[in-house]
C-alpha cells in the first residue's frame, strides 16, 4: 500500500491542483500537502525498509513475464527521500519565485511538477527494467511542458533538443538493450548479481552494457549532454529541483540500477565490460568542468558543473568496487543538496536583482548577503570540502579508484575538485570581497535586497541540509553499505 | 440454431442493410440502420471468435453445398480475430462518423456513402471469411469497389483524381489477383483453399505456379499499398472524406495482409515461398525501404492526413517486416501490429477529423494553438502519437517488443537498430505536430486574447476516447491479444 500511496499522491495532488488552478493560495496549499503527505509515506516506507519489511507490489502483468511491479530497495529508497523531502524545499520556493516571476500558466506547471514527482517515485520503486523504463520515458515526457513553460522560440529550440537527446536515447540504444536482455535471459527483474552472469559471451555483455550506460541519457555523459544545457531555459524550480535532482538523478540511478542488479558488479570486473566506460566518464568530469569555466551565465556554469558531478556517479559505478558504489550512492544525496542550493541561489539573485551573467554579480554580498553566503555553503559541498557533506562522497570515490587500482581517474579527481573550486569560489568570493565596477558610488544600492522570503526558507533549508549531511551521514552511508555487501 | 449460421451472417448482414440504406434515404435513419448492421456484425465476429478458440476451426458450406461443388467458409484462429478488428473498427468509426460525414459529404449523397460503406463492410468480411479462391477476388472486387466511391464522395474535388488514381492501381492489382487464381486454378484444378493446398505440391515446380505466385503476390502488394507500390495511397487517405481515411487504414490493408499471408503460409507454403522462391528477403529489403521511406517522407508533410497517409505506408513495412522473419515471433509481431495499428491509426484519423470539423483544415498552419481550444481532442492525439512511437503501456510498445525480439532471435541486431530509428523518425513527426498545436498560438487569437473553446461535439469526442483507452488498455493488458496471435503464428508456420 505504502509503495502505490507513494506513486499516487503527487498524481492525485496533480488532479487537485489542476481543478484549484483558478485559487492560487489554495493551488500552492495543495501543491505543499501533497508534497508534505508524499514525503510522510516516504518515510514510513523508509522504517519498513529498517525494520526489515519487505514490501513489494505487482500491479498487472503485460505479457507473461513482463509485469508492472515494485520494490523497495535502499538504492531507491535513498534516492525516494531525497526526491520527496527536495520537492516540499522547491514547492516552498516555487511559491516565491513564480509569484514574484509573474510566469504564465503556473497551474500547468505545478500539474506537471506534481506529475513528474509521481514518475520519480514509480522509478525508484521499479522492481523490473521494464518498469523502471516506462517510468524513465514518462519522466521525459512530463517534463517536456516544463522545458517549454515560456513557449518562446528559444524554449521551443531547446524542448525538441530536450526530446532529441533523450528519446533518442532510450528508444535507440536503451530499448534494444533492453530487449536484447529479455531475449538472452527472460526476465528483466532487478537481482542482487544481476541477471546475466553465465548467460552469454564477454563480448555481448560489453556491448549490452555500453547499450545501456549510453541508452541512459538523463545521466548526460559525454556526447549525449547536450540536453541538459537546453533545459536551463526553463524556470528556476525546475531547473532546480529536476535538472540537479529529481531527472538527472533518475538516469544515474538508472546506470547504478543496472550495473548493480542487471549486471552485478562481479560480472563487471570479471570482464572488464565497464572499463572504458571509466574513460569515458573522467573525459565527461573534465570536459564538463573546462566547459562550466568557460560559461559566464550563471545557470549554464552550473548545467555543466551538474554534467561533470553527474560523470562522478557514473564513474563511481563503472569501477565496479565496493566503495565506488558507495561514493556514487552518497554522491545522488549530496549533490542534491548542493546543487539545488545553488541553483536556488541562482534564481534569488535574478529575482531580486535581474542578473543572469557572473561578470554581474561582483559585490553583490553587500545587497544579498545570506543568498551570497548560502551560495558559498552549496559550492564548499560541490567541491568537497568540510563541513559539507560533499565530502564524504567525494572521500569514498577516492577510495574506489584506491581499491580498484585505477589511478587515472584517481588523479582527474583531484585535478577535477580543483577546476571546481575555480568555477564555483570566485563567485561567492567576488560576490563578498570586490567593488562592483561599472556604477557610481552614489548609484550603489543601499541596503539589502534579497528574494522573497519562502526562496530564503527554501535555501536555508538546503544550505543547512548541506552542513547537516556533514555531521549526519550515517543513515544514507548505511543505505548504500547495505547494498555494497 | 442461428449460432450454426452466423459464418455466413457475418456477410449477409451488411450486404442486406446495405439497400435498405438506399430506400430510406434520411440521413439519420440511414446512418442508424448502419450503425445497427455494423455493431451486429461485430457481435457476430465475437461470438465467431469464441466459437474458434473454444472449438477449433469452423467449416460452414454455402447453402449446405459441401465443397468443392459449392462454396464454404471457413474460420480459424487467424481470420476469425481479423474479423473481429474489422468489424471493431467498422463499429467504432460509425459510431463516430454522423457529424463528420454530415460536414463533408454533400448532402444528397450521404445515403450512398452509406450504402457504399456497408458494401464495403461486406466485401471485407467475405474476403476474409470464404474458403474459395475466386470468391476472395469477387469479394476484393466489392469492398475496392465500394472504397473508389467512398473517396470521390468527399466535397473537396481533388478526391475525384484520388479516387482515380486509385482505381486505376487497384484495377491492375485486381486483375493480377485474377490472373494469379486463374492460373492456379489451371493447375490445379480446383478452387477451393484447401484443396489448393494440397493439389499444389505436385505442380509447384512448374512455371505456371511461379507467374501465379508472382502475380498473386503483386497484385495483394499493390492492394495494400507496400513500397514501392503505393503511389495511389497517400493522395487516396488524404481527399478522402476523414471518416474513409479512419476506416481504410484501420481495415482494408489489415484485410489484404491477411489473404496474402494466408495464401503463402497455407496454400504455396514456407518452403516454397521463402525457399524456393525467396520472397522473404525481397520483403525484407522492401519493408525497411517502406519504413524509412514512409516516415521520412511524413515528416515532411504540412497536411497532418497526407503525414498519417504517409506513415502508414511505414507502418505497413513494420507489419511486412514482421512476416518476412519467418518465425513464429515475428509473425506473431507482424499479426499483433495489424491489430495494434488498426487501433492507433483509425485513433489518429478520427482525431483529424474532429480537427476538420472544427477548423475545415488539416494543415498545420491553420492548427496553431488548437491545444487550447480542443484539449480533449488534442490530449487524445498526444496518446495515440506515443502510442504509434511505441511508448511502453499503449498498444505500438507491443508491436515494436516482439518485433525486435523476432529480429533478435536472429541475432540481426542490425534489424533491431533499424526498428528502433523508425520508431526516432515517428518521434520527429509526431512532435512537429504536437508542438504546433500547443506551442504555437494561433493567429485569430491573437487579436482578441481570449481562447475561443471549441471542443469537438460529444458524439465525436466518446468514439476518440474509446478507441484511445483502448489503446492503452491493450499495451498494458496485452496477454488476450499476444495469446491469439501466438496461436495464430504457431497455426501459420505449421503450415496446414
Amino acid at each position: 500500500m505504502l509503495i502505490e500511496a507513494a506513486i499516487l499522491i503527487p498524481a492525485v495532488g496533480a488532479v487537485l491542483i489542476g481543478l484549484t488552478g483558478r485559487y492560487p493560495n489554495l493551488r500552492e496549499a495543495v501543491t505543499l500537502v501533497s508534497a508534505v503527505s508524499m514525503f510522510v509515506v516516504v518515510w514510513q516506507i523508509y522504517l519498513a525498509l529498517n525494520r526489515g519489511d519487505i514490501l513489494t507490489v505487482e500491479l498487472l502483468q503485460v505479457v507473461p513475464g513482463l509485469s508492472l511491479a515494485f520494490a523497495v530497495e535502499p538504492l531507491g529508497m535513498l534516492f525516494a527521500m531525497v526526491a520527496s523531502f527536495l520537492w516540499i524545499v522547491t514547492s516552498i520556493y516555487s511559491i516565491g519565485y513564480m509569484r514574484s516571476h509573474h510566469e504564465q500558466n503556473q497551474t500547468r506547471f505545478y500539474v506537471c511538477f506534481a506529475l513528474a514527482l509521481s514518475s520519480v517515485m514509480g522509478l525508484t520503486f521499479s522492481a523490473n527494467m521494464f518498469t523502471l523504463f516506462i517510468f524513465y520515458e514518462l519522466i521525459t515526457l512530463i517534463t517536456y511542458p516544463l522545458v517549454t513553460h515560456s513557449g518562446t522560440d528559444e524554449a521551443k529550440r531547446s524542448g525538441r533538443r530536450y526530446l532529441g537527446y533523450l528519446l533518442g536515447t532510450s528508444i535507440g540504444l536503451q530499448l534494444l538493450a533492453i530487449i536484447w536482455t529479455w531475449t538472452i535471459t527472460g526476465t528483466l527483474d532487478f537481482t542482487e548479481g544481476g541477471i546475466l552472469a553465465g548467460k552469454t559471451t564477454d563480448v555481448v555483455i560489453a556491448i549490452l552494457f555500453a547499450l545501456y550506460i549510453f541508452g541512459i541519457g538523463k545521466a548526460a555523459l559525454i556526447p549525449f549532454h547536450g540536453w541538459l544545457p537546453a533545459a536551463m531555459v526553463a524556470p528556476t524550480p525546475v531547473s532546480a529541483l529536476l535538472h540537479a535532482v529529481a531527472v538527472v538523478k533518475a538516469g544515474v540511478f538508472t546506470v547504478l540500477k543496472v550495473t548493480l542488479y542487471i549486471f552485478g558488479i562481479d560480472l563487471l570486473a570479471t570482464t572488464g565490460a565497464s572499463e572504458w566506460l571509466i574513460y569515458v566518464a573522467t573525459a565527461t568530469i573534465l570536459i564538463a568542468s573546462i566547459i562550466a569555466m568557460s560559461k559566464d551565465n550563471l545557470k549554464a556554469r552550473l548545467a555543466y558543473s551538474t554534467v561533470s558531478q553527474l560523470a562522478y556517479i557514473v564513474l563511481g559505478a563503472m569501477l565496479a568496487s565496493t566503495m565506488g558504489i558507495i561514493g556514487s550512492g552518497m554522491h545522488i544525496a549530496m549533490h542534491a543538496f548542493g546543487k539545488i542550493t545553488l541553483f536556488f541561489c541562482a534564481g534569488a539573485i535574478m529575482l531580486a536583482s535581474h542578473k543572469t551573467e557572473i561578470s554581474q554579480m561582483r559585490g553583490l554580498g553587500r545587497t544579498m548577503p545570506f543568498t551570497m553566503m548560502a551560495f558559498l555553503i552549496g559550492s564548499m559541498s560541490i567541491i568537497g570540502l568540510p563541513p559539507t557533506g560533499g565530502m564524504w562522497s567525494k572521500w569514498f570515490l577516492v577510495m574506489g579508484t584506491l581499491e580498484a587500482e585505477y589511478y587515472i581517474p584517481l588523479l582527474v579527481l583531484l585535478i577535477s575538485s580543483l577546476l571546481n573550486v575555480a568555477y564555483l569560489l570566485p563567485i561567492a568570493v567576488r560576490g563578498f570581497f570586490s567593488e562592483p565596477e561599472d556604477m557610481l558610488p552614489e548609484n550603489r544600492p543601499k541596503g539589502i535586497k534579497e528574494a522573497p522570503l519562502p526562496c530564503l526558507i527554501a535555501i536555508a533549508i538546503t544550505s543547512l541540509g548541506c552542513v547537516a549531511l556533514f555531521f549526519y551521514p550515517e543513515p544514507v552511508y548505511e543505505l548504500m553499505q547495505s547494498i555494497a555487501e | 440454431m442461428i449460432s450454426q449460421h452466423l459464418p455466413v451472417l457475418q456477410v449477409v448482414v451488411p450486404l442486406l442493410f446495405a439497400p435498405i440504406c438506399i430506400l430510406l434515404r434520411r440521413h439519420n435513419l440511414v446512418w442508424g440502420v448502419v450503425l445497427l448492421s455494423c455493431w451486429t456484425s461485430f457481435a457476430i465476429a465475437m461470438l465467431l471468435l469464441q466459437q474458434v478458440l473454444t472449438g477449433g476451426e469452423i467449416v460452414y458450406a454455402i447453402g449446405g453445398w459441401d465443397a468443392p461443388w459449392g462454396i464454404e467458409y471457413r474460420l480459424d484462429i487467424l481470420n476469425a480475430f481479423v474479423l473481429l478488428i474489422v468489424t471493431g473498427i467498422a463499429s467504432i468509426v460509425i459510431t463516430f462518423a454522423r457529424e463528420s460525414v454530415h460536414k463533408e459529404i454533400s448532402e444528397d449523397r450521404i445515403y450512398l456513402f452509406y450504402t457504399a460503406f456497408l458494401l464495403h463492410l461486406t466485401g471485407l468480411c467475405g474476403v476474409i471469411i470464404t474458403g474459395d479462391a475466386f470468391n476472395i477476388f469477387v469479394f476484393v472486387e466489392i469492398a475496392s469497389l465500394s472504397s473508389y466511391a467512398m473517396i470521390s464522395a468527399c466535397r473537396d474535388r481533388r478526391a475525384l483524381l484520388a479516387a482515380f488514381r486509385y482505381l486505376i492501381l487497384g484495377t491492375v492489382g485486381a486483375t493480377f489477383i485474377l490472373i494469379g487464381i486463374g492460373l492456379m486454378y489451371a493447375m490445379t484444378g480446383t478452387l477451393n483453399i484447401a484443396d489448393m493446398a494440397e493439389r499444389i505440391r505436385d505442380v509447384e515446380d512448374t512455371r505456371t505456379i511461379v507467374s501465379a505466385f508472382a502475380f498473386f503476390t503483386v497484385g495483394f502488394c499493390i492492394k495494400f499499398g507496400l513500397f514501392p507500390l503505393h503511389y495511389w495511397l497517400p493522395n487516396a487517405y488524404t481527399y478522402a472524406p476523414s471518416v474513409v481515411s479512419a476506416f481504410l487504414s484501420g481495415t482494408t490493408s489489415k484485410v489484404f495482409i491477411y489473404v496474402l499471408l494466408r495464401f503463402l503460409f497455407l496454400v504455396f507454403g514456407v518452403e516454397y515461398a521463402f525457399e524456393t522462391m525467396h520472397l522473404d528477403i525481397i520483403l525484407m529489403v522492401v519493408a525497411i525501404m517502406a519504413i524509412f521511406s514512409g516516415s521520412i517522407a511524413a515528416i515532411y508533410q504540412d497536411n497532418i492526413k497526407k503525414m498519417l497517409a504517409y506513415s502508414s505506408i511505414a507502418q505497413i513495412g513494420y507489419m511486412i517486416l514482421g512476416i518476412s522473419l519467418v518465425s513464429v515471433s515475428g509473425l506473431m509481431a507482424g499479426i499483433l501490429h495489424l491489430f495494434n495499428h488498426a487501433l492507433i491509426k483509425t485513433a489518429l484519423f478520427m482525431i483529424v477529423a474532429c480537427f476538420f470539423f472544427r477548423f475545415d483544415s488539416v494543415s498545420l498552419k491553420d492548427l496553431k494553438g488548437v491545444g487550447r481550444q480542443m484539449p480533449w481532442t488534442t490530449m487524445a492525439f498526444v496518446i495515440g502519437g506515443l502510442s504509434l512511437i511505441g511508448t511502453p503501456l499503449t498498444v505500438g510498445f507491443i508491436s515494436k517488443w516482439y518485433l525486435i525480439i523476432a529480429a533478435l532471435e536472429k541475432d540481426w541486431w542490425w534489424l533491431a537498430v533499424l526498428i528502433l530509428l523508425g520508431s526516432i523518425l515517428t518521434v520527429i513527426y509526431i512532435w512537429k505536430v504536437i508542438e504546433v498545436i500547443y506551442f504555437q498560438s494561433s493567429d485569430s487569437q491573437s487579436d482578441t486574447g481570449a481562447i475561443v473553446y471549441k471542443e469537438a461535439p460529444l458524439s465525436m469526442l466518446i468514439p476518440v476516447w474509446v478507441i484511445i483507452f483502448a489503446n492503452i488498455y491493450f499495451g498494458v493488458n496485452a496477454s488476450w491479444v499476444t495469446d491469439i496471435a501466438q496461436q495464430a503464428a504457431v497455426y501459420l508456420m505449421a503450415g496446414q
